[in-house]
């Protein structure tokens, strides 16, 4: 891992002033391009607001959802935009358990895209009933109705584990931002002043709150991993549980699973790459960085492959006819064009890309990072969709088309993401500023022996960062 | 005083004349969605009749097959469903609670069958058949899930009769709507708990198979095979 430690470029050497002036730069200084793009991203998500209303009022019926296909684009939503959110929790937790120190950069940014990814796929489950104003019989409380949830159901297994996969997710994101909150509140005046100070929780940066912030991050990153993994093993199991052909699968779980940090990669580099670009970034998230992901992404994609391959080889040389009937609409039949196209993204494409050093650049794995994350929104669909088309019974087989609601909530969703990403890159440093500052060899770079993640950082004699001059 | 209701269909006897699915939403009150939405798979039969061709023309024979809610014993829309409204009765049948529906559809993609049906927009029923609702049988409003209950209001209202006249229930004392309507009396139903009934006799013969058997969802609902 040497070659990996970032070394400060020789144009700009790593400082507090330069790190600090760099990173507040978009949270201090509001440019017209951010009111520009916040609101037309903020145009599609009230189009699909708008959307989400009308189907409330007037019925599901203005969706393109019918019998056999009782549920199609939401779902498909709802278990991609939870895979996307695998993107924070488990890398970063991982990268810090392992004590990754290129991670520095990257691990707020992933973290962030889990809270908002979950947030957006978490309001699907809601969307797509039937009454969506009475969703809160889905939670598990004494009510005056006197009649508890059903505990049975994967459904409730669902609502359970993404609402712990949230409240975890907002603590690991949180945790680490309250030094940087802490450095904001010092550098502005006034009202931002007391909000910033209100956030910060009244740090001053005693090695007394440092030593507790390390606690609590270890922990966290250790609690986190297998709340994530438990996520989307239920949102699988959502599936799974039902008598359905190639639905009932005991692979779906770690299928799932592997899926979910697929995309969730693919998610972070895209992300990465707006930041750099946009707000001014490359010397912070370096082609490195990219690099690095871009090798993560692809050992994920082989497992994908390796996934894929299992559940359809079984399926085929079990030849059962139910699944047969699924197994060949999706690989010969209607959604031939689908499948296959899911297959290039996923592997064809990006394989090559992130296997070849050469091409494994920024632009590299953000060209395989896209069509990883098309590929990964159509193998969700092509997991909804064909198996309740052709259902067991013949003569009930359908035919399922989304409606202009689906389309424009969906879009609405895929707007959603920037527009809360916009949001938080404004009120909040993206990069963890204390992490970089510990972590960069600044003047002297050190070796850092095996130690624990925090231990580079804890300063001595130094002012500590967000400490009150 | 506890039944287990089931029903056997001969499938010999079955002519595909449909009197059962008109007989049905005249009880049950089932909205009538109009040609658009039925073409686009949205109609509703809590019992339908699947058509299949069978050989190659002009060789060509047509099978008919009703098939209702098939009540199972295991039935895989129960377990799924968040709120219970979708439940086992007392008497075996997979009940719906339509005040319990939240949508989440959860059933009819757990069920093999697809026997179960979803309220897209509130219903409404081509003039005059607004005229005839059944006052037994309640509404569904747009959103909740629904399907075919054996006629439970006629079941409750055979056991008040008897309770009153503080008598046993009679095999064939009253029966569903589609059975009842059935001009081939292709379809019997009654107690499967009451070796004597016509409807456990049957169920036992050598011809009963159950749809999907292999599903492990163990129906209720009996089909004789074609010998014919």
């Amino acid at each position: 891992m040497a070659q990996h430690v970032i070394t400060p470029t020789s144009a700009r050497p790593f400082d507090r002033d330069t790190i600090n002036q760099d990173l507040l730069q978009p949270v201090l200084h509001t440019s017209r391009r951010f009111y520009g793009l916040t609101s037309i991203l903020a145009a599609f998500v009230l189009a699909g607001l708008a959307a989400f209303l009308f189907q409330a009022y007037a019925g599901l019926g203005v969706s393109g959802l019918r019998r056999p296909v009782f549920w199609g684009f939401y779902i498909t939503n709802f278990v991609f935009w939870i895979g996307i959110s695998h993107a924070g929790t488990l890398i970063s937790a991982i990268l810090r358990l392992v004590n990754a120190r290129w991670r520095r950069p990257v691990t707020r940014c992933a973290e962030a895209i889990t809270v908002f990814a979950l947030l957006i796929g978490a309001s699907f489950p809601v969307i797509h009933l039937g009454r969506p104003w009475l969703f809160f019989w889905l939670i598990p409380y004494p009510s005056e109705r006197g009649i508890w949830p059903n505990f049975r159901s994967p459904l409730l297994w669902d609502f359970c584990a993404i609402l712990t996969y949230i409240t975890g997710s907002l603590i690991f994101l949180l945790l680490p931002m309250i030094p940087d909150l802490a450095t904001v509140r010092d550098r502005t005046a006034g009202w931002r002043k007391r909000v910033y100070g209100a956030v910060a929780l009244g740090w001053r940066g005693t090695p007394r709150e440092w030593h507790r912030l390390e606690m609590a991050m270890r922990i966290m990153a250790v609690v986190i991993i297998p709340v994530a993994v438990s996520v989307h093993t239920i949102v699988s199991w959502d599936f799974a549980m039902a008598p359905v052909p190639m639905w009932h699968s005991t692979v779906f779980g770690p299928y799932f699973v592997a899926g979910a940090i697929f995309s969730g990669i693919a998610a972070l580099i895209i992300a990465m790459a707006f930041l750099r670009k946009f707000l001014h970034l490359e010397q912070y998230l370096k082609p490195i960085h990219f690099d690095n992901l871009g090798k993560l992404l692809l050992v994920m994609s082989l497992l994908w492959i390796y996934f894929i391959v299992a559940e359809r080889l079984t399926v085929w040389y079990g030849n059962s006819t139910p699944e047969m009937a699924v197994l060949l609409a999706t690989e010969r039949g209607k959604f031939l064009p689908l499948f296959w196209a899911m297959v290039c993204c996923n592997f064809l494409i990006p394989f090559p890309i992130l296997a070849i050093k050469r091409f494994r650049t920024v632009t590299g794995t953000v060209i395989a990072s896209t069509t990883v994350v098309i590929g990964m929104w159509l193998e969700r669909f092509l997991i909804v969709v064909p198996s309740l088309e052709f259902k067991y019974l013949p003569f009930d087989w359908g035919h399922y088309r989304p409606s202009w609601v689906e389309i424009t909530i969906t879009l609405a969703t895929f707007a959603a993401m920037p527009l809360l990403y916009l949001l938080f890159v404004k009120f909040v440093p993206i990069i963890s500023m204390w992490e970089l500052k510990g972590g960069e060899p600044v003047a002297a770079p050190r070796v850092e022996a095996a130690s624990s993640w925090t231990q580079s950082r804890v300063p001595t004699e130094e002012p500590l960062p967000g400490s009150v001059d | 005083m506890a039944h287990r209701w089931g029903m056997v269909i001969d499938l010999d006897r079955c002519t595909g004349c449909e009197a059962c699915v008109v007989a049905c939403h005249a009880e049950n009150n089932i909205a009538t969605v109009g040609e658009k939405q039925a073409a686009m798979g949205r109609a509703i039969h809590w019992i339908r009749v699947e058509r299949h061709w069978e050989g190659e023309f002009p060789n060509v024979r047509v099978r008919f097959q009703p098939i209702p809610c098939q009540q199972c014993d295991d039935a895989p829309c129960e377990p799924v469903c968040p709120t219970y409204a979708s439940y086992q009765n007392a008497q075996g049948l997979n009940a719906q609670i339509y005040n319990r529906c939240i949508g989440t559809r959860y059933c009819a993609n757990a069920c093999p069958y697809t026997g179960r049906y979803f309220n897209w927009f509130n219903p409404s029923w081509d003039k005059p058949l607004q005229l005839q609702l059944n006052p037994d049988v309640s509404i569904r409003e747009s959103g909740v899930m629904e399907k075919c209950t054996f006629c439970f209001q006629r079941i409750l209202a055979a056991e008040a009769n008897a309770q009153a006249e503080k008598r046993q229930l009679r095999d064939g004392e009253f029966s569903p709507a589609c059975v009842q309507s059935c001009p081939s009396e292709a379809m019997v139903f009654g107690d499967l708990d009451d070796p004597q009934s016509e409807v456990s006799r049957l169920s036992r013969s050598d011809r009963g198979v159950k749809l999907l058997g292999e599903v492990g969802t163990f129906p209720k609902v009996t089909y004789l095979t074609r010998e014919s």
